[in-house]
């Protein structure tokens, strides 16, 4: 008996992901909430089918109650954060909160197999994140003093980053995060927020050459500061950043051209400075060669989704936990191996249909501050998807960064739904505006058609 | 959300217009930047279907290179549900299974003993053979879902898929006792798809005992019982390297090496360098056919010096000497050198298959299939489909061409030469019999004493449709024709009398 249900909850799986990833993109056909609202519907359905299944699989597979407990859980905290979330905001955007909650059920899922201690913690931490995050569309709303701080952003997200830089603990050779009563933060990642605040802050009404290179400098100098800490990931997350925004702010494809070629160059430079950078780089062209050494976590990587194949191996029923930081760097192959790459694809789908989202918001925003913070959290959130995916795979060269939402780490998931809150908080004003919009050009088409 | 985009990026080229007029200010708004987002998001999108795309080609293929590496921990726990199923060969014959005792404790049993030692292999003391090479698809199962809970319910494992090789059980007995005590090794092809029917190396080991008798063949590797020969032994070719050379000779006189002409009065010298025929013969006045079909050294010598050593080369590595093999069982690369300063002495002991080049048998098996087979190389392969425990094919592997090592022109002048070896020449042991062989013969020398030498043959038959192709090679029993000769000679009887009956 329970072959049969582990062995078709394989399918059911792939089915049920397969079908919230369709939704995602066949809910664009329609253009009004309203009408999207079936499609919503049936997405919760789906996460909450899959959750079921998963954690069925679980208790299965280990006969340990604790899953049990801890689905009762979570299935609680999706269902409150869905209804809280819509009742607050009542237009918020419903296609990027579901995907948000279909991340993080999926990554709990996958931290409860891992691990149940971490996924407690994970679990804590999502429920911290939201109650912080909650409040983000109303301090957006009531503060109206968000574009007159470029400079203190600029200031303080420096500060931060160097603090680290000096008092931080190293881990793993890296100095990106120091521990407060117990609880280890990542202060790159807060910094990120910070980051986009002052680089939409000093852009959106100037882009003068002048303004752009005083920008240029003190986003360098983040950048600098990451680097010497051994952040990679972020350093790479914050320059793409950096460079997309300009060009945006700007429109003018030059600066775009000049990112490529100082970027390219940087990448050189640190390829000879560094040890630590020709080791990712070797690792990532032969791994094979030091599969004992360098190449291991990639090589153990590329073990977990080869195994996993197309329908996966079933949970419990894989070895994730032979890649090292597989909780956080390689949560992807995990997913694959045990959920299987068809699965892996389909949660790609749902990242990218985020993005598209968040690019659609972006493009209807007409304060130009705004609109330069959605579109930059969406080229960070797109841009660490890739690089943490794309070096789980052997795509690229390992930079070790979290998938969003997904990875354990309390300072990630955090940022991550303050920055899904800030969109939803500027989406929502755009709501507003938007009707009172209506309502303007109703008048004009009145006032032009007298005139004729 | 199309429709939207559309009319957006209708408006995009006027909101250009206004923006180029605002931007000179700098301090003024831009206002459409709708453009620029849309080629972001069109740019990432591009990126992840690009990467998408290598996820899926990664995993169509390579998950049974993951699953097969030994570094990778998830074979135990394949191993853990499954037991390991069984190999056969063409028709069936039990060569390797797992049998269980009442315990449900695993032991792998070889029925046929040492027969089968390199070419199935072993799989307790890491894996060698086709437990290697098939291991993946030995220790998953593919029994049906209704299998697999009741077995379940019974707390069995599952048994593993059944590996049906290409392996013929009379021929490789047969060659297993044409060998008899010598070491060497023997490989029989099919020539038109590239099936190992098969292959023997000596000395061999029984893998019923391995774990027993494993420290023992480690510690005293003298004789190198674990080394399958066929594959990784590297030996001097000899005169069956006159192949190598007259293809080149071929290719350089296309119109002409038919007027070739050489006096041998036993030996050619140049300089302070020698070589001698083998025994001293003395071959008198030779063309280029009766050259090769009496392996005279001294006219090969006298030809050798004649090539271009940069085209030579050229030839060497369409013939995959120094390359890798399209092969899938473990194999040594053969190794020659022709250098354009390479001294006479070494160019003479080259073009007659001595001095530093080595072969493997594998390699000039798959050589002398290619003249066989019009030129075309068709991969060799031991592997020939993988049946659940049903008998459901799981999977089945198909004869794959590799590509053409020289033309079909070549080819057919190479068998010329190879069936005149037969008819003129030093594989006279294969004359009048009711198939025509073609083939060639080698006594290469492996010390510096005279007289010692590995016997050599590399063949197929029949000469005209050729089917089957045999390399053999006898250490240390003197020459070519006179003992590894008639060992061909009964590998083809033995096949023709099992595919006629």
């Amino acid at each position: 008996m329970q072959e049969y249900i582990v062995e078709l909850s394989k399918y059911f799986i792939t089915i049920g992901m397969a079908l919230y990833a369709f939704a995602c993109f066949y809910a664009f056909r329609y253009r009004k909430e309203e009408e999207r609202k079936g499609i919503y519907i049936a997405q919760n359905i789906i996460m909450f089918f899959l959750q079921a299944v998963s954690f069925l699989d679980l208790y299965i597979a280990s006969r340990d109650i604790q899953y049990v407990f801890l689905y009762a859980f979570i299935q609680i905290f999706l269902f409150a954060a869905i209804m809280m979330v819509t009742m607050i905001y009542e237009t918020c955007n419903r296609l990027l909160l579901n995907n948000m909650c279909m991340l993080l059920s999926i990554g709990l899922c996958m931290i409860s197999r891992l691990s149940l201690n971490k996924a407690i913690r994970q679990y804590v931490i999502v429920i911290l994140s939201l109650t912080v995050s909650l409040l983000v569309p109303f301090l957006l709303s009531k503060i109206r003093f968000w574009k007159k701080l470029t400079w203190v952003y600029a200031a303080v997200g420096i500060l931060m980053l160097s603090a680290v830089l000096i008092l931080g603990e190293v881990t793993h050779g890296s100095k990106i995060s120091f521990t407060l009563g117990g609880v280890t933060f990542q202060p790159s990642e807060f910094v990120k927020i910070l980051f986009l605040f002052f680089l939409a802050a000093a852009l959106w009404e100037d882009v003068s050459l002048k303004r752009v290179l005083v920008t240029a400098i003190l986003a360098g100098l983040y950048v600098i500061v990451l680097v010497i800490s051994k952040d990679l990931g972020s350093a790479l997350i914050f320059f793409i950043g950096f460079v997309f925004v300009v060009f945006v702010a700007s429109g003018r494809y030059l600066y775009l051209l000049i990112g490529a070629v100082l970027g390219s160059a940087a990448a050189c430079v640190a390829y000879f400075l560094f040890d630590h950078v020709r080791i990712r780089v070797l690792a990532w062209q032969d791994p094979w060669s030091y599969i004992d050494d360098q190449g291991y976590q990639i090589t153990q990587s590329l073990f977990a989704v080869g195994s996993g194949s197309w329908f996966g191996m079933g949970l419990l029923k894989g070895n994730p936990k032979a890649i090292p930081y597989v909780d956080a760097d390689f949560i992807f192959s995990a997913i694959c191996e045990e959920f299987g790459v068809i699965f892996g694809i389909c949660l790609i789908l749902v990242c990218i249909s985020c993005f598209v989202v968040i690019m659609d918001i972006a493009l209807k925003i007409h304060d130009r501050f705004y609109q330069l913070i959605v579109y930059g959290i969406g080229i960070m959130y797109i841009f660490q998807i890739f690089l943490t995916i794309g070096g789980g795979i052997k795509f690229i060269p390992l930079t070790g960064v979290t998938l969003p939402f997904i990875s354990y780490g309390g300072s990630s998931v955090m940022t991550s739904m303050i920055m899904f809150f800030i969109i939803q908080g500027i989406y929502i004003r755009l709501q507003q505006e938007g009707e009172k919009r209506v309502v303007r050009k109703n008048n004009n088409r009145f006032s032009r058609n007298t005139e004729e | 959300m199309s429709e939207k985009i559309t009319t957006d990026s209708v408006e995009t080229p006027k909101n250009n217009v206004q923006a180029a007029g605002t931007t000179v200010r700098g301090k003024k708004k831009r206002l459409g930047n709708k453009r620029e987002i849309m080629i972001t998001l069109c740019f990432f999108v591009a990126v992840f279907i690009g990467m998408t795309g290598y996820l899926v080609y990664f995993v169509a293929t390579s998950e049974q290179d993951m699953i097969n590496n030994s570094y990778n921990s998830r074979q135990q726990i394949l191993l853990s549900r499954n037991y390991r199923g069984s190999i056969l060969s063409r028709d069936g014959e039990i060569l390797a299974q797992t049998v269980l005792d009442e315990n449900q404790n695993e032991k792998r049993e070889y029925p046929f003993e040492n027969l089968f030692a390199h070419i199935v292999g072993y799989s307790t003391q890491g894996r060698m053979g086709v437990e290697a090479l098939a291991n993946y698809y030995l220790i998953n199962s593919n029994t049906s879902i209704s299998n697999k809970a009741a077995n379940d319910m019974a707390g069995v494992k599952n048994p593993g898929d059944n590996v049906y090789t290409t392996l013929d059980v009379q021929i490789q007995q047969l060659a297993d006792e044409q060998l008899d005590i010598y070491r060497g090794a023997i490989v029989v092809t099919e020539v038109k798809t590239g099936k190992i029917l098969a292959m023997v190396s000596h000395p061999d080991f029984d893998p019923n005992e391995i774990e027993e008798i494993w420290d023992d063949l480690v510690e005293n590797d003298s004789s190198s019982v674990l080394v399958n020969r066929a594959t990784q032994g590297l030996y001097p070719p000899g005169s069956t390297f006159k192949i190598v050379t007259a293809l080149e000779y071929i290719r350089e006189n296309a119109d002409t090496y038919l007027n070739y002409s050489f006096q041998c009065n036993g030996y050619y010298a140049e300089g302070d360098s020698r070589i001698n025929c083998y025994h001293g013969s003395k071959h008198g006045l030779v063309d280029f056919e009766l050259s090769f079909a009496k392996s005279c050294n001294a006219s090969f010598a006298n030809i050798g010096m004649g090539l271009d050593r940069n085209t030579f080369a050229e030839t060497l590595e369409d013939l995959l000497f120094g390359e890798e093999l399209p092969l899938t069982l473990n194999y040594v690369k053969s190794s020659v050198h022709v250098e354009e300063n390479m001294s006479t002495d070494e160019m003479m002991q080259t073009s007659i298959g001595q001095g530093k080049t080595q072969i493997t048998p594998i390699h000039l098996n798959m050589i002398t299939c290619a003249i066989a087979n019009g030129g075309t190389l068709m991969k060799p392969y031991v592997i020939d489909r993988v049946e659940n425990e049903e008998g459901d094919v799981v999977k089945s592997f198909k004869s794959d061409s590799y590509g053409n090592l020289m033309s079909e022109e070549e080819a057919a002048i190479l068998t010329q030469l190879m069936t005149s070896v037969v008819e003129n020449g030093t594989a006279s042991k294969l004359k009048g019999l009711n198939y025509t062989a073609a083939g060639k013969t080698g006594s290469a020398e492996y010390n510096n004493v005279k007289g010692d030498s590995h016997a050599w043959f590399t063949g197929f038959a029949p000469a005209e449709d050729p089917e089957v192709c045999v390399t053999i090679i006898v250490e240390g029993a003197g020459s070519g024709g006179d003992y590894a000769v008639p060992i061909a000679r009964r590998l083809f009887d033995a096949y023709f009398a099992e595919t006629d009956g």
